[in-house]
């Protein structure tokens, strides 16, 4: 069951995507489209689908009959569906039908009620969507039509603000140069504006007329699901004009900016790739899911094997006795053997015990969680203020499962750091800007930094911009040549959009948050990016404007890390200008800036180091001819229909050599608020984190320290780069190695082989101490291959952190991959971008951070929040809870069932295997449905062990879900092993009393009806107490239910029992007068007494021993709060005790500044005196523990001891 | 009081053969102590499997409430003792059709020649709710039994139709109370049910004194084919009903082990309470 989710498209709706109704073309799969403008006739020949979208399933008609056929393909409604059937057979029939068919028909009316209801409002929708207007040219003439009515080749007009109808092909538009502007945000939920462009020839189409004798002819490919992609070609005037992704107008986008313009659709309804783009995404299950199904058929054998039994001993006993005892009662027509016989009771058991496997239990487990969901829906501390976004639980089935993260895979942009971009450093022609120096010429501290340099001389300066090294300003202003030409191209070469409301007030739209500082930066320093059209960058340079014509803009993706944009200044000179990766780029340059190329790259390890993001930039003049040929090439490879991508690649590569050096870039990336707390604290709790980044190492590394998934108590960090397999294995042995000689040292003196042999478990268990591993993406590939992956997973696992940088999307998921694979542990993904969205649909749980990157994680992921520090909370609280209650709700809810179903078994024994039940029908009926589930409900909804301070003050009360203590096939065992002890008592007590007793005025007691009414009472009584010592946390509903059921059940059971009701039906309402004759019997009270006390007795001892004796740590949290109330002294003592973790923590932190680069960069020496100038200001007591750390720890680390005597 | 008579020596043993119609038998037996009070008279069966799933549901409320239409049209549950020679059964199905039928007849031997017969009451053996509610003769007022249950026949094992049963009004047909006690079955294979109750006549003398006394069977049900077997129980009954063993050993037994538990956990929490006080939680 799924429930109803607010999503943000109105459309792409994950639950419906196999509905609509897709029209095949009749030649099977289409393999090229053809889309001729203004010509219906011949588009309809190829019967493409129409614009009508339909994400409903039913209509009136169809509701029923389709509503259930879904419905009984639930393996559960089907089995009961069997046994109503079973039940009809006389002969077999041990309970009359309404026993099933009471449940059943409540759980399929639920059922059918939601989906009528989710089904209504995607009518609504599909109807509003649909029946929105749209202008389409139609012989000639716009006519206003209604979406579903627009056709494959129409023309349409959009105007601003319209939403577009169907994919389009941009045609022209009011804006120059067939310009439009667009925004996604639906679609994959990028808020900034991107440009689409109508290919040159068609943009002159710009009135009616024209449009209407438009008779070009678009072949392209089939309708697919790729955002990003499209290739076609435009026939049209015997000329061939390729087509890409930048002519199209996506369905579900938004026309901004832009007043009107003109699309032929080329795919409508169903094909356009927001539908495709709406698939069902896999549905994930949770252990316990697993756990309960596989004893749900457990159960069900036990069940099979109780009718066997019963069946075997009711053939006997009609041989035996029945055959005999036929003078009182023959035996059916229909039966002629004490086989048949046995066989046919073996039916009527199946029937009367299957309330072993009780039809309310699926449908009270999707109760409580939704119940969970909404707790952390209306989890006001999981409410971000800033961006008032509340945590979102978008799927419901998974609650329990955070209760049991072992693994949290975490990228780190945008999720450990917040995505917000600050120019921080740069370095300039070998010379670094950007760090503050006071007057000794030590690094100055944040706090005590002068003014930040003054922009006022730049009127559009952004006020917000602060930096803080006056020198590059100088520079700037002196004129200098390097300087001047390394904004330009931070001025020039991005793809940044601008928009000036007001002359002056410029506002950038960034693809990405670092071309927005960067561009930001150039601005404050003199070289205003003013505006842009497809064909010109206009930029202010020191207050003049100059306007470049842009040549040819050769985009960033992730293979090539870099771009170039190539443009001709007003000299007329051409000039390529390229910033990207460091690795990718300085592999490019010309030789003779070796120097340079040194310097530089001493720059970029000490920016790495202190955490920054870092673009290496460059520039190549061009020559006029080799432009000219190049260009020439450009288009050709971008009009090749196949394999195109590639081919511009290589195209591209070749232009980008052989440049000139300009400098670098550094850009600060700021942590998010309260990611170290959260990761110690999570890490406390035995989770382990691996940070999955696409960031380099030296970045990742030391993002790593600031958030203390390093800290420098671990023992060692390994670092795995090797480019070859060889050496990735090398690396991985020799780091295994080194944790098995100090693990040897320990006292576990068996041998490496051994340990081969023995592999996974045993090394993880042998390790002592902390280690960390940092592998490469190079490396990474080589660790995942299949030979190698048990390896890198075994040395990984037995680290406390893992690091993974360099990483593509693919890899992200094929960690997860390997993590889920081979451990049996739950995974956690959380990310926030779109590389992430990989990773977070493999892993068991999948979290999106709805931040900087757009929503596409958040689309994509099972919780959403705003904050990774709510990830804490989401699992020590939220998980553990929804963790515990589901296991006690099933601990309780097997027993409930067993104690109620089993007594039919040993009754079985005593009414010669008959089937005889010995429940009233109606209670049978009512017992799972109205006596029992309310309780178990309300405890499954609101218990808690522990208040939530406590389990985040002690996060190891989180290993329990861990390990899956709560609920396992021995706990299973348990509670049934309960449930059958106490339908034991619940039969033999009241047959002991029974079988002499009789009642006060001398009459019989011991007949069926009155033993039905006494068993039913003492076990209902018996199981309220049970919930009653179950529930560790009471609230009013609580209460309320477990009086109420209470109170209901004597309710019913004197209402069934009265005159009126027999009166009416006398066949129906056989136990008429019993109630009251009963339960007016002292005798009858005495044994229900008695009944109750020997089956709670030993629980009660039971859990008494063991509080006291094994007490665990949830157990005895609650033992000290008890003792908080009652001392306040001693409430201040436990606090420090619990506090020790944070104090800890607190010098972990404020270690970070320094000391990241001292680990892994040992080469930079000027580093570690900085970092140690950085010490000289923090109080003494510390720094001198740090340094005492610090001499320890650069025994065992290569990296550091090297630093070691220059510090002395 | 055993009176199956399976053992040989047993006055009723030659009862068991079928030849002997009607077969009455005298059984001797003794009363050590004197009773008090009221004294109830039960007959026990043992093997008798009256919670049968086959057996509990043979009957028909609705005739046995007196609904004209089911008492001629009986429902389907009472096969194969729903109908008779084309004629339903009233009443209908295997549980009025296996209706005890012994006639027990209890004599104090005060002297050897002249013993007294204990005047056994009839009424009062039933529920309240049974008598007044469920079971109800056929509507028809002042219209003799007989005439109501016209065009209705007897089960097949009864020697006399349903109407027959009793000579007085209020206790004849289906409001017969020993109909209403058999019809109410039993939850366990061996139970017994009350047959006669013996009223306390004045104070001074006890129900039944001390003494030899006879009882007089006129042995009517077999048993004997599938091992079952027939007893006469004689009890007396205080507020919580008749001699119930059970409950008390079971009441003394849990409480001397609740007692003991109470104990071992009082001893068990002095001694660790110290240690999981000082025993925080030190993560």
């Amino acid at each position: 069951m799924t429930v109803p989710k607010e999503m943000p498209e109105k459309w792409a709706r994950a639950g419906a995507p196999h509905s609509w109704s897709r029209k095949k073309p009749s030649w099977g799969t289409e393999e090229e489209r053809r889309a001729r403008a203004n010509d219906r006739e011949y588009n309809e020949k190829f019967q493409y689908a129409s614009n009508c979208i339909k994400t409903s399933k039913y209509n009136i008609l169809t509701f029923l009959p389709v509503n259930l056929f879904e419905q009984f393909q639930e393996v559960a409604n089907t089995y009961f569906l069997f046994l109503l059937i079973l039940q009809l057979i006389p002969q077999i029939s041990s309970l009359s039908w309404f026993t099933t068919i009471v449940p059943l028909v409540l759980v399929l009316t639920i059922t059918a009620v939601k989906d009528a209801t989710d089904d209504y409002f995607r009518h609504k929708s599909d109807n509003q969507v649909n029946n929105r207007q749209s202008q389409v040219l139609i012989n000639g003439v716009l006519q206003q039509e209604q979406w579903m009515n627009v056709c494959v080749g129409d023309i349409i007009k959009l105007e601003n603000n319209q939403f577009v109808a169907a994919d389009l092909l941009l045609l022209s538009s009011s804006e120059p140069h067939g310009l439009c502007y667009i925004e996604t945000a639906e679609l994959d939920g990028e808020t900034n504006m991107k440009v689409r462009q109508a290919i040159p020839v068609t943009s002159e189409l710009g009135d009616i007329s024209k449009l209407a004798k438009f008779d070009g002819e678009v072949i392209c490919e089939p309708p697919n699901n790729k955002l990003d992609k499209f290739s076609g070609t435009l026939y049209w005037k015997e000329n061939k004009f390729p087509l890409s992704n930048q002519n199209m107008l996506l369905r579900g986008c938004v026309l901004r900016n832009t007043e009107w313009c003109f699309g032929l659709v080329i795919f409508a309804g169903p094909d356009t790739k927001l539908m495709q783009n709406s698939g069902r995404t896999k549905f994930k299950r949770t252990s316990i899911d697993r756990l309960m199904n596989t004893l749900v058929l457990w159960i069900f054998g036990f069940l099979v094997c109780m009718g066997v039994i019963l069946a075997i001993g009711n053939a006997i006993w009609e041989h035996e006795v029945g055959t005999r005892f036929q003078v009182y009662l023959p035996w059916d027509e229909a039966v002629d053997s004490a086989f048949f016989s046995g066989f046919l009771s073996f039916w009527s058991y199946i029937i009367i015990l299957n309330t072993v496997v009780p039809i309310s239990l699926y449908v009270s487990v999707e109760v409580i969680r939704l119940g969970h969901s909404y707790f952390i829906n209306w989890d006001k501390k999981m409410f971000c203020m800033k961006k008032r976004t509340p945590a979102e639980a978008r799927t419901t089935t998974l609650n329990e499962e955070l209760g049991q993260v072992e693994y949290i895979f975490s990228d780190k942009t945008g999720t450990l750091t917040q995505n917000i971009m600050v120019f921080n450093k740069c370095s300039i022609h070998g010379r670094s800007y950007g760090d503050v120096f006071d007057v000794l010429g030590h690094k100055a501290e944040l706090g005590e930094r002068p003014e930040p340099i003054d922009f006022s001389f730049n009127p559009l300066a952004d006020k917000k911009f602060l930096f803080w090294d006056p020198t590059l300003l100088e520079a700037v202003k002196m004129g200098d040549r390097h300087t001047h030409e390394f904004f330009r191209l931070l001025s020039l070469c991005h793809t940044v959009m601008s928009e000036e409301k007001n002359e002056g007030e410029l506002y950038y739209k960034a693809q990405s948050p670092d071309e927005g500082a960067l561009v930001t930066a150039a601005r404050n320093f003199g070289f205003v990016f003013r505006s842009r059209t497809p064909k010109t960058i206009t930029v202010h340079e020191l207050g003049t404007a100059i306007t470049y014509q842009l040549l040819a803009i050769l985009d960033f993706n992730n293979i090539r890390k870099r771009m170039s944009v190539i443009v001709r200044n007003p000299e007329g000179k051409i000039r390529l200008y390229c910033k990207g990766a460091d690795t990718i780029l300085l592999e490019r340059l010309h030789h003779s800036t070796q120097e340079l190329l040194n310097t530089t790259t001493d720059h970029l390890n000490e920016y790495a180091g202190e955490g920054l993001r870092t673009l290496v930039l460059a520039y190549k003049d061009l020559d006029e001819e080799y432009y000219e040929e190049w260009a020439e090439r450009r288009l050709q490879a971008s009009l090749a229909q196949d394999s195109r991508e590639d081919r511009l690649a290589s195209v591209y590569e070749e232009v980008e050599s052989d440049m000139v050096l300009l400098g670098a870039t550094a850009i600060e990336d700021k942590l998010q608020q309260g990611v170290p707390e959260t990761i110690a604290l999570l890490t406390l709790a035995n989770i382990k984190i691996w940070v999955l980044t696409g960031d380099k190492q030296e970045t990742a590394v030391n993002i790593g320290y600031s958030c203390k998934m390093l800290t420098d108590d671990m023992t060692e960090v390994f670092i795995v780069t090797g480019h070859t397999v060889l050496e990735v294995r090398e690396e991985l042995r020799k780091a295994r190695e080194k944790m098995m000689d100090s693990s040897r040292t320990v006292g576990n003196g068996f041998t490496y082989q051994e340990k081969l042999s023995s592999k996974l478990a045993s090394v993880l268990e042998a390790v002592a101490g902390e280690y960390a591993l940092v592998i490469n993406g190079h490396s990474l590939a080589h660790a995942l291959e299949a030979d190698m992956e048990l390896e890198f997973l075994e040395t990984a696992c037995a680290c406390k952190a893992v690091i993974c940088c360099r990483v593509t999307p693919l890899q992200k998921a094929q960690v997860v991959e390997l993590v889920k694979k081979y451990k049996k542990a739950v995974t956690l993904a959380i990310g926030d971008g779109a590389n992430d969205v990989s990773m977070i649909k493999t892993a068991h749980i999948g979290v999106g951070i709805s931040g900087q990157e757009g929503i596409q994680a958040v689309l994509a992921s099972d919780y959403s929040f705003s904050q990774f520090k709510f990830l804490q909370r989401l699992l020590l609280v939220h998980g553990r809870w929804s963790y515990l209650r589901m296991c006690k709700f099933l601990c309780y809810f097997f027993y409930k069932n067993f104690a109620f179903t089993m007594v039919h078994f040993w009754f079985g024994f005593f009414c010669g295997f008959s089937a005889q039940t010995v429940y009233d029908q109606y209670f049978i009926t009512l017992y799972n449905i109205v006596y029992t589930s309310l309780p178990v409900l309300a405890m499954g909804v609101f218990d808690q062990d522990v208040p939530e301070q406590r389990s985040m003050e002690y996060p190891k009360l989180y290993e329990p879900g861990q390990l899956n203590l709560l609920f396992n096939k021995r706990e299973f065992f348990i509670c049934i092993a309960q449930g059958i002890y106490t339908s034991v008592l619940m039969f033999f007590i009241p047959y002991g009393v029974f079988a002499e007793a009789t009642r006060d005025d001398g009459t019989q007691l011991a007949d069926y009806q009155s033993f039905a009414v006494t068993v039913a009472t003492s076990l209902v009584i018996v199981v309220s107490v049970q919930i009653g010592l179950d529930t560790g946390y009471w609230t009013a509903i609580n209460h309320f239910f477990i009086w109420g059921s209470l109170a209901v059940y004597f309710a019913i059971l004197f209402a069934m029992h009265s005159n009126g009701l027999f009166d009416m039906f006398p066949n129906q309402f056989r136990f008429v007068g019993n109630a009251q004759n009963t339960l007016a019997q002292p005798t009858v009270w005495l044994t229900i007494v008695l009944t109750t006390v020997v089956c709670i007795m030993p629980v009660v001892a039971f859990r008494f021993l063991r509080l006291h004796l094994k007490p665990d740590l949830s157990d005895t949290v609650r033992y000290t709060q008890l003792v908080r109330k009652k001392q306040k002294a001693q409430h201040r003592c436990m606090r420090r005790v619990g506090r020790t973790g944070s104090r800890r923590s607190g010098y972990a932190f404020s270690h970070q500044e320094g000391f990241g680069e001292l680990i892994m960069s040992g080469k930079n020496m000027r580093v570690s005196s900085l970092a140690l100038s950085s010490f000289t200001t923090r109080s003494s007591s510390s720094w001198i523990e740090s340094l005492r750390r610090k001499k320890s720890d650069s025994a065992s680390s290569p990296s550091g001891g090297a630093d070691k005597p220059l510090k002395g | 009081i055993d009176y199956t008579g399976t053992d040989p020596s047993s006055p009723c043993n030659k009862c068991l053969s079928p030849n002997e119609t009607p077969c009455v038998c005298t059984i001797n037996f003794t009363l050590e102590q004197s009773f008090e009070g009221n004294v109830f008279m039960y007959y026990g069966l043992s093997n008798f499997y009256q919670n049968h799933r086959r057996y509990v549901k043979s009957r028909d409320d609705s005739q046995l409430n007196g609904d004209p239409s089911a008492l001629l049209n009986p429902s389907k549950e009472c096969e194969p003792y729903r109908r008779n020679e084309d004629k339903p059964i009233a009443p209908c199905g295997a549980i009025a059709n296996s209706m005890f039928n012994d006639t027990l007849e209890l004599f104090l031997v005060g002297n050897e020649s002249d013993p007294t017969p204990i005047i056994l009451k009839k009424k009062g053996i039933a529920w309240w709710t049974d008598k007044n509610v469920k079971f109800r003769n056929p509507p028809g007022g002042d219209i003799p039994l007989e005439e109501r249950f016209k065009g209705t026949t007897k089960p097949v094992n009864w020697v006399k139709p349903v109407y027959m049963l009793d000579s007085d009004q209020d206790n004849n047909g289906f409001i017969n109370e020993d109909f209403i006690v058999w019809m109410r079955t039993a939850a366990l294979p061996t139970f017994r049910k009350l047959y006669r109750l013996i009223e306390r006549t004045n104070d001074l003398h006890p129900t039944l004194p001390a003494g030899r006394y006879y009882l007089n069977i006129t042995y009517n049900y077999p048993v004997h084919s599938f091992d079952g077997r027939k007893r006469m129980i004689l009890s007396t009954i205080s507020w919580m009903g008749g001699k119930n063993p059970f409950l008390g050993i079971a009441y003394i037994a849990i409480g001397s082990i609740s007692f003991l538990l109470g104990v071992v956990l009082l001893v068990i929490n002095h001694k660790y309470r110290n240690s999981s006080n000082t025993a925080d939680i030190t993560i």
